[in-house]
């Protein structure tokens, strides 16, 4: 288990990070989901042992590593831009972390056919011998995986791994890095400011903003009961009707009479639904909702009531 | 949109034909100057002279400080481009200024700093004295001043070359458990390699032909304290032309092989751009 105890980082006199605590259980799969510039890499990067706090402490399964080095702490890192190293092929590559081992590096052999076999696990069966240079984008990603997970860490943290690729790729990717994480029962952690991603793919999600955790919570959670008007905001589509009420576009419904009455600016088709951009009479306000497709499209410029189905009610916030 | 195209040729053609003759005027001129007059009087008093007991003391000499300095100035490049490139702290700028500084400073005045320090009324000319230790007329002044004179070379090109490279291959090393000197020798290495050969060249052709400081500090002891350079110059004011030219075509051969390795290793390197495998 890992355990994130008010953990600060400061660089210069910027607070990069206030009191974090974070709780994340063996097997989990968690997101950290935020802006850039929320923390999210500053506080992975704690976590691996590259940065070190200012304040707090990080222990692993009960034990205070926050003076261990990022070497002995055992855990896989995948970077953004994945940093596999140029010079070696992608075999020497996956191989780097057992061939650099001090004490009880196995034999030559072994570290190969360990090679080969992560290499088959990702995939890239047949390519050990290509430099990175000469591999596409989710090729690349999938070696620096291999070669986090041939020392076998305790923990897997990925930053932005899907950031670099393009939607297709990136789709299927994180079906099957989901998989390899269940098969493989490692505890992961992703930074991610895709919001799709980190509900279609995390146990839980963190969500952060300006270096605090503004939610902790499954994806469930997080969507449909957001704790501060940002998650509402940043987690899926909400809309700011008067008097503080925050509501998502699809729960907003038509009614005939005692509604919201708004002017229809802009009516296109998204998937099973029409999508209507209109303004609040009065007030100026842009609300966008979703009419089912079934339904006629509602004409450009005509008035029509609107009425929220779920709504949530913020404190205002101080910021 | 045609006659546009015409009169920038036209142009392009005067400015080669300038840059041409210039170069011509001023280097190929020269240097085949310096190897007619070397050979002048044939091969056999080219070869008298390259072995001469002087010249060939001062070729042995001039070796022996590139053999010393350019290893020193490899380690001291390398170190302070890594501590530059991967690491935050305090004076960092004043560093990185501070390496610039035989660039700007005139290698007559760098040669006298070592004087003020060392020679025999400077601040520890005493002290040396009194425990008879000699640096300033000695090979360890020549070899301090030109230590000096070339330190910016390595590090110069490396410091760009590793700031672009960034440190995430690095981590990527040290997450996987290698220690900071598997990392250096495994990552960082191969990958200034190319900028590190091609600094190490600069390094070595300004060590071998450093004339300013060198002389300062050497005091001129034919057959001890003479490096090419200042052996050259001795036999030139001495009037003897065909020594005089045979040691400097050397030093001319010296410099057309860096040129050459030079140019191999930019393309190789290609004009500074990430090294590849
Ligand atoms: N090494 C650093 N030096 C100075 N500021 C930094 C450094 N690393 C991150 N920051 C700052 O800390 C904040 C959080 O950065 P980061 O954790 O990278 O955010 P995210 O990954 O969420 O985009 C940003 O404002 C960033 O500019
Ligand atoms: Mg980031």
């Amino acid at each position: 288990m890992i355990r994130v105890q008010n953990v600060t980082k400061t660089f210069g006199d910027f607070a990069a990070l206030h009191g974090i605590d974070l709780k994340i259980k063996a097997g989990e799969f968690v997101a950290l989901l935020g802006p850039s510039g929320s923390g999210k890499t500053t506080l992975l990067r704690i976590i691996a042992g590259l940065e070190f706090q200012d304040g707090g402490e990080v222990l692993f399964d009960g034990e205070d590593v926050s003076s261990r080095s990022v070497g002995e702490r055992q855990v896989g890192f995948v970077f953004q831009q994945y940093a596999l190293f140029k010079h070696m092929t992608v075999a020497e590559n996956v191989a780097f972390g057992l061939s650099v081992r001090r004490k009880g590096r196995p034999p030559k052999a072994d570290i190969r056919a360990r090679a080969e076999e992560l290499l088959r696990l990702v995939q890239l069966d047949g390519l050990g011998k290509r430099y990175p240079g000469q591999l596409s984008g989710g090729q690349r990603q999938r070696v620096a995986l291999a070669r986090a997970l041939a020392i076998e860490p305790r923990l897997l943290l990925l930053d932005e791994p899907f950031g670099a690729l393009d939607a297709k790729v990136r789709k299927d990717l994180r079906r099957w890095l989901r998989g390899l994480h269940e098969t493989m029962g490692l505890t992961s952690i992703f930074v991610t400011h895709d919001q799709e991603e980190a509900l279609e793919l995390a146990d839980r999600v963190v969500v952060m903003d300006h270096g605090r955790i503004e939610q902790v919570g499954t994806p469930e959670q997080v969507y449909m009961e957001p704790a501060s008007p940002f998650v509402s905001d940043f987690v899926g589509e909400t809309n700011q009707l008067p008097g503080g009420i925050h509501v998502r576009p699809h729960d907003i419904e038509l009614v005939t009479s005692g509604g919201i009455p708004v002017v229809v600016d802009n009516v296109f088709r998204r998937g099973g639904s029409w999508r209507v951009e209109g303004r609040i009479e009065g007030h100026d306000r842009v609300v966008e909702f979703d009419v089912n497709a079934a339904n006629p499209a509602p004409m450009l410029g005509e008035t029509v009531q609107i009425q929220p189905l779920r709504e949530r009610e913020f404190q205002k916030h101080p910021s | 949109m045609r006659r546009s195209t015409t009169e920038s040729r036209a142009l392009q053609i005067v400015l080669i034909a300038i840059a041409l003759l210039f170069l011509a005027f001023f280097l190929a001129l020269p240097l085949i100057a310096v190897f007619g007059e070397a050979l002048k009087a044939g091969f056999g008093p080219f070869l008298d002279a390259v072995t001469a007991p002087d010249a060939l003391s001062a070729i042995k000499l001039t070796l022996l400080i590139a053999a010393i300095s350019v290893p020193l100035n490899l380690v001291f490049g390398v170190a302070a481009s890594w501590a530059i490139t991967k690491f935050q702290f305090r004076g960092k700028s004043l560093l990185i200024s501070m390496i610039d500084l035989p660039f700007s400073v005139s290698p007559v005045v760098s040669g006298l700093i070592f004087v003020l320090l060392f020679g025999a009324s400077g601040w520890v000319g005493p002290w040396l004295a009194e425990h008879d230790l000699k640096i300033i007329f000695a090979v360890p002044g020549i070899v301090l001043a030109t230590v000096f004179i070339t330190f910016p070379f390595v590090a110069r090109e490396l410091i760009p070359l590793m700031m672009e490279q960034g440190k995430d291959e690095e981590e990527a090393a040290i997450s996987l458990g290698a220690s900071g000197w598997q990392t250096f020798r495994h990552v960082t290495l191969p990958n200034i390699r190319w900028g590190l050969l091609y600094g190490v060249l600069l390094c070595n052709a300004r060590a071998m032909g450093e004339f300013g400081a060198v002389s300062v500090v050497s005091g001129h002891i034919r057959g001890e304290t003479n490096t090419m350079p200042l052996h050259v110059e001795i036999l030139y004011n001495e009037y003897d032309f065909v020594g005089a030219f045979a040691v400097a075509s050397l030093l001319a051969g010296l410099a057309l092989v860096t040129l050459i390795a030079k140019t191999v290793l930019e393309w190789r390197f290609n004009l500074h751009g990430s090294a590849r495998h």
